[in-house]
This record gives C-alpha cells, structure tokens and sequence, in this order.
C-alpha cells in the first residue's frame, strides 16, 4: 500500500498510471474494433460473436470492471496533473504562448479526452444500454432478433447508422480519439521509458503511435462509412417492412 | 535599428510587476541582446530613471545564467543560443520586443527580469552527486567507458542549468533539467553507487519544489540552448520505475558494525 501512495504521490508515478491505463483502454479499443469489423462478415458471424460475449459473464463483468477502473484512475490522474500543473505557473506570460514544437494532439489532449468521455457516455446509451430515446431511429434496439432469436447486433448498427447525425458525431468522436491517442500512445512510452531504436529506425514507439492512430481511424469509420453508403441496405429495408407488418398484426390481434 | 522595448518591471516577489515601454534608440547591429540592454539601462540612469535588473555572467553561452523570456519564446528564437549569444541582427528595425522573465511558481522573481533558481541548485543537492575516493585523480583509463555511453553522457552533461526548459513548458515542469542531470551520472559507471536513490531523491525534490508535470509536448527540447533530448526524460522515468520497484536496502541489523 506504501508502495502504491509512493507512485501515487509522485509526479512521475501519476504518469506511470496514466500511461498503463491508457495501455488497456488501447488494447480493448483494438479488441472491440476487431469485433466491429465483423460486420463486413455478415449477420450470423456478428451476432454469434454478440451472443458469445454476452453468454460469459465470468469474462465480460471482470471486463467491464477493469475497464471502469482503468477510464477511473486514467481521468483521475489527468485531472490531479493537470490541477499540478496550472499551481505550477501561477503568472502567465504576455501574450499566447507560442506552440513551439509541441503538436496540436499534445496541447489538446484534455479537450479531445473530454469530448471521447462524453461520446463514450452517448455510445453505451446507444448500443449497450440501448435507450431508445438516443437512437433517433424510433426504434427498440432491445427487441431487435435475428432469423436465430438471438440480438440481431447487425441489424442494429444497420439502423444506428443509418441516421446521419449519429454516424457523423460517431466519425468525428473517432477522430478526436485517434488525434488523442497519436499523442498518448506517444507520450505512454515516453513515461514508461521505451524509445527503442530498431534496424536505424529511431524512435520507433513514437512513429508506432502516429502509424497506430492512423489504421485505427480508418478502420473504426470504415463501418458508419459502409452503412451511410448503403452497406447492407437490403437487409435493413426488409427487417423494417417485416418489423412493422408485425406491430400492424399485433394491433389488428390487439382489436 | 530603433526598437520599442516591453520590459517586465518589478520590485521584489511580493509586490505585482507590470510591462512597462521604452525605446532603444541607434541599436547597433553587431551589439547582444544584453549590450542592448545594457545601454537602455546607462540611458536610463544617465535620465536619473532606475534601471532594469537582469542576470548575467559569461555572456558567452557556457553559464547559463542569462535568463530572458523574448517575444514569448526563452533566449529567443534562435535555435540551441542563450540571450547573450543572440545579436540584434536577428531582430528587424522598428520591431516591438517583449522582454520578460522565467515564469514558475518554483522559480520566484527576485527583482525585474532576475528570478530566484535555487530550486535547482536543491535538485543537485538531492542526487547530482558521485561518491569518490579522495587522494590524487585516478588514472583516467583505469575505468572502461564505452564510446556510446561516453557519448550520451557527454550530451546530457552539456545541460547548463539555465531553466528556459522550465520557462517554456506550458506546465512549467523541471523534467528535461533533471533528466540530463539523472543521465549524465546514471549513464557513466562512475554513478552506479548512487544511481537508484539519486533517481529517487531528485525526483521527489523537484516534485517537493512544486514545478509541473511533463506532457511530452518537446517545447522544452525545441528551446534548449544545449539542444538537451526528450530522450533523457525517458531514460529517468526508465530509472525511476526500475528504482522504485527494486524498493529501498533492507538496514543491516548490527548496524554494520560487524
């Protein structure tokens, strides 16, 4: 416990945290992409991975737990540095400060954070608590099943993002995080002290970081992009004919 | 060259500082930034005014003692120069430069543009030491030192402890300062008695002197007059984890008495 107050009271110890929280919040962001890119696959392999993660509660609550808390102590320790920070030059210098070889990411990093928290906020209501009100769609994403009676999660990101305003905050919440993470990844080895040079390559953590954030943004949009350009159209065309001829004979049972 | 000067005036660390302006008539070219200063202020006391307070020693780029903030940007824009080594000739006639000091709670002004940086000097205290036998210097070769290490060392050691990293940070963080000097000795055998707690103590002094926290933005290694490298704020975050996990000596019993 000792040990731990040690590296928390630390300034350098705080960046210790920040940087490995931020490491397994990048490492579910990489699982959970790899599972959105299974909608290119089609309805039956998305909606078998869907119903494997949400038959296992031994893995998915100890999941969510840990992800909590990491999202806990990574904003924790961002806002006790930045509290440090701002005691640390009480006097401003005239004028704004000139950049001077830091990059927009780097000088941003709060913003783009705040904004990712507030998207992540909206995108659990969306897609994980699935309040109808959010969806814009008028729809029950709760009751959505597929031909096998499990959650149709395909149809379901079909309908989320066939509303612009949701699949543009989506793009954009996307972005912000990957010009949060081309500085974050960065500075993770940084704190942690990893700047390999390998094969004359040098700095290779932080070109990993820059190349990272770039793959990951394209991949993440890949998917509101595809559905805004109609990917899966006739699917979703159908699943709504045939969800709204079922409410029509349910009320034709209702009189 | 005539220039309009905004210089920060201010009498001592209780009391609030203001820009106040002044013109620089007939600048030569070829003068310093301090010589500049220098005949503002023989104007000024010649007019029967105060003059401005500044520090200065070698006023040839090794001291690391001259300390101005211009136009925002700590010794100036020049790449790897201090204030005393950069000349009027980079400066356009009829421009307006401000002139401001060190800005950081850990580094409390003394009088106008002179600030108080023995925060730094509490920092070596902690750790910027090795442990030597006294008696004549050794043999110099007695003790290998590969060619790299040297090297890195050697780049680390060129920190002349001037503070404009500091100065620039946007979180006034002490970080690169530290870091060259937890290199420079972590790097070199002649630091491996000390090298854990050396990383400890320095550390937890600059932390206990309140200056910010290091968010890799590189600002301070873009001013630096030695061109000191992130790259060494890694190797002391490396040593400190390594440090910090290893934990302390366990105390011998008997006291080392035998």
């Amino acid at each position: 416990m000792n040990f731990l107050m040690k590296i928390w009271h630390s300034s350098l110890g705080k960046k210790y945290i920040m940087g490995i929280s931020g490491f397994v919040l990048v490492s579910f962001i990489v699982a959970h992409m790899l599972g959105n890119l299974q909608v290119f696959l089609g309805p039956s392999w998305i909606n078998t991975y869907g119903q494997l993660l949400h038959d296992n509660h031994e893995i998915l609550w100890p999941a969510r737990i840990v992800l909590l808390t990491m999202i806990g102590l990574h904003i924790w320790s961002a806002v006790k540095l930045r509290a440090e920070n701002r005691a640390a030059r009480p006097v401003g210098y005239a004028g704004d400060p000139a950049p001077l070889a830091s990059s927009y990411a780097s000088r941003t990093a709060m913003m783009s954070g705040l904004i990712i928290a507030a998207f992540v906020i909206f995108h659990l209501l969306h897609y994980t608590l699935r309040v109808r009100a959010v969806n814009l769609t008028n729809m029950d994403f709760s009751t959505l099943r597929d031909s096998a009676g499990r959650p149709d999660i395909y149809l379901m990101l079909l309908l989320g993002f066939s509303k612009w305003p949701v699949a543009v905050f989506y793009i954009i919440a996307v972005g912000l995080l990957c010009l949060h993470l081309s500085h974050g990844m960065r500075a993770m080895f940084q704190s942690v002290g990893w700047k390999w040079t390998f094969g004359g390559v040098s700095h290779l953590p932080d070109r990993i970081a820059r190349w990272f954030a770039v793959v990951i943004f394209i991949l993440y949009t890949s998917v509101p992009t595809a559905v805004m350009c109609g990917f899966g159209k006739a699917y979703r065309e159908a699943a709504v004919q045939q969800l709204s001829a079922g409410a029509v004979a349910e009320k034709e049972v209702a009189r | 060259m005539n220039l309009t000067l905004k210089i920060w005036r201010q009498k001592n660390a209780a009391s609030p500082g203001c820009l106040e302006t002044h013109e620089a008539r007939d600048v030569s070219p070829d003068m310093s930034f301090l010589e500049m200063l220098d005949m503002v202020n023989e104007r000024l006391v010649a007019g029967g005014q105060e003059p401005f307070v500044f520090d200065s020693d070698c006023r040839e780029g090794i001291c690391g003692t001259c300390s101005l903030v211009i136009n925002g940007v700590p010794h100036g824009s020049r790449k790897g120069t201090t204030v005393c080594q950069l000349h009027m000739r980079h400066f356009q006639d009829g421009q307006t430069i401000t002139v401001e000091p060190w800005r950081a709670r850990a580094f409390p002004i003394v009088k106008d543009l002179i600030v108080d940086r023995a925060a730094f000097d509490r920092i070596m205290l902690a750790g910027g030491f090795i442990s030597v036998n006294t008696g004549n210097a050794p043999e110099a070769n007695a003790l290998p030192v590969s060619k790299e290490i040297a090297d890195l060392a050697m780049d680390a050691a060129a920190c002349i402890g001037c503070g404009a990293c500091v100065a620039v940070c946007k979180n006034a963080s002490a970080m690169l300062f530290v870091a060259a000097k937890v290199s420079h000795l972590n790097y070199l055998p002649q630091g491996q008695a000390e090298k854990d707690r050396r990383v400890k103590n320095m550390v937890l002094q600059m932390d206990q002197e309140g200056f910010g926290n290091c968010t890799v933005t590189g600002s301070c290694e873009a001013v630096c007059p030695k061109e000191i490298s992130l790259d060494f704020i890694a190797k002391m975050n490396r040593d400190y984890a390594v440090a910090v996990v290893k934990g302390e000596l366990k105390k011998s019993a008997a006291g080392g008495t035998g």
